[in-house]
Parts: structure tokens; sequence; C-alpha cells
């Protein structure tokens, strides 16, 4: 699925990233617990989170993850956004809860790793 | 590079969490422009950015030294800090020490060491109560 349609169903704002709309992914994983999302291994994956600080975008670049989705409209401070561009990660912030993100996405179509 | 061979070393301060992963994070880049197999540069960088992870959660401070040659990555991350008590508990999933600021910032649930167990070819930790801490992790490109 095409990032640019998430952004659509989800009320998305991008915030970073706004030249990669056209990539795609597959899956997502939802956790706000880091180590966690550092075990996961797959490629072109969606992260949804309510965890918003540099930490989640470090984890994001050491697991290849391409898209970040944080939840609740939480402000990405500029160090995050800085930190993603240089890593070509596209930031995406929405109204909904994760709970609700997660089941539209479900819906769409966008498969869980597990 | 005619030898081969680079030789990197970080500072790691403990409690800084705005700065953890800038180590680990230019690894990632070197390790890229060096055109290692991408399965490999994620294992590495994992593994490293946990252990920087648990020196700024745990420690005082810390060295970050990093061996590169045409074969292999050998980082060995030395601490000065507590040091780990019980090292094979604290291999346990679920088993942690880390403080409720530590959790708040994604990490603490007692998963870092076997992740990276489970990213490096090799891992070696040695700790002494009350001085510090030395993980090594090696890992080989061509597996």
């Amino acid at each position: 699925m095409k990032v640019q349609e998430i952004v659509g169903i989800i009320k998305g704002t991008v915030v970073s990233g706004a030249e990669n709309l056209e990539n795609t992914v597959d899956m997502a994983f939802a956790s706000d617990l880091m180590s966690d999302v550092l075990t996961v291994k797959t490629d072109n994956l969606l992260l949804l989170t309510g965890l918003v600080n540099i930490q989640a975008i470090r984890t994001a670049e050491m697991s290849d993850i391409s898209c970040i989705v944080f939840v609740r409209n939480k402000k990405v401070t500029e160090e995050m956004i800085r930190i993603a561009k240089e890593n070509k990660i596209i930031i995406i912030q929405s109204p909904y809860s994760m709970f609700k993100v997660s089941g539209i996405l479900f819906s769409a179509g966008i498969k869980p790793v597990f | 590079m005619s030898t081969g061979k680079m030789h990197f070393e970080y500072q790691v301060e403990g409690g800084n969490f705005s700065a953890a992963g800038f180590p680990s994070s230019q690894v990632k880049k070197t390790l890229k422009q060096l055109n290692v197999d991408g399965n490999v540069i994620r294992r590495t960088v994992v593994a490293l950015y946990e252990a920087e992870v648990n020196i700024v959660a745990h420690a005082y401070n810390g060295i970050i030294s990093v061996d590169i040659d045409t074969e292999k990555i050998t980082i060995l991350l030395k601490d000065e800090g507590p040091g780990i008590a019980d090292i094979k508990k604290a291999m346990e999933i679920g088993y942690s020490t880390a403080t409720p600021e530590v959790r708040e910032m994604g990490f603490g649930a007692g998963m870092g060491l076997s992740n990276m167990k489970t990213n490096a070819d090799h891992l070696n930790i040695t700790s002494e109560v009350g001085k510090g801490t030395i993980v090594e992790i090696i890992n080989y490109f061509h597996q």
C-alpha cells in the first residue's frame, strides 16, 4: 500500500519525508517498547507508536524502518525531524489512537509481523 | 583504505538519552559505504545500539571502539558504572534493573542482552561490580 494512501485513511499529517509518499509498506508493527521493535527483521515495515522521542527515530534507523506513525498528534521535535530526514524516514502524525490506527491499517490490508 | 582497516572511537555519556544512537548511526553509515550486506549491517547496529543504550541507561560514561577489517567488525564497549552482579540472570528475557526514566525512553524491559546475543556472531560480556562492564561484539561480513 502506498504511504500516500495510508496518510489519507488515518487523517495523517506528514512532518518528514513528504517526497517519499510513493513508497509502499506491506506490514506494520505497533509498540511503545523500542527493544521489542529492535527484534523485528522485516523490510518495508511501518512502525506505529505513541513513544515520541529521538530513540524512536534511532530505533527506526537501526531497524531499516522507512515509515513511522506517531499517534494522538504528539509533538515531534526539530531534532527528531532532522535525524529522520538524514535517514529518509517518513514521519506521519495521526490524531487517532494506536488502537484505531491499527484497526484502520489492518482493515486496509496491512499485514502484521507476527 | 590501503590497509583495509579502520578504527573509530566514540564517547558515551551516562544518562544522555538525546545523544544515544549517534555512534550506532555512524557505524551504520560506514558499513553502508563499505557495501556490507544489509542483513549484517542491521544485525550489527541493532546489537551495538542496544549495548550503547545500556551504557546510557546504567553507567556513568563509556567508550566505544570499533575496528573494521576486510572480514569483520569488532566492537568493544567499555563503561565505568555499577557493573552487572549476575550476567547469567541479566541475559534472561524480562530481567531488568532499569529505572522508570529508562522505561519511559522505550527500553528497560529486559530484552536488550538477549537481543544483542541474537544479533552478534560473537558476544562476550565481562563485568566487575562497582567498576564497570566490557562488552565485545564481533560480526563477520561473509556468513
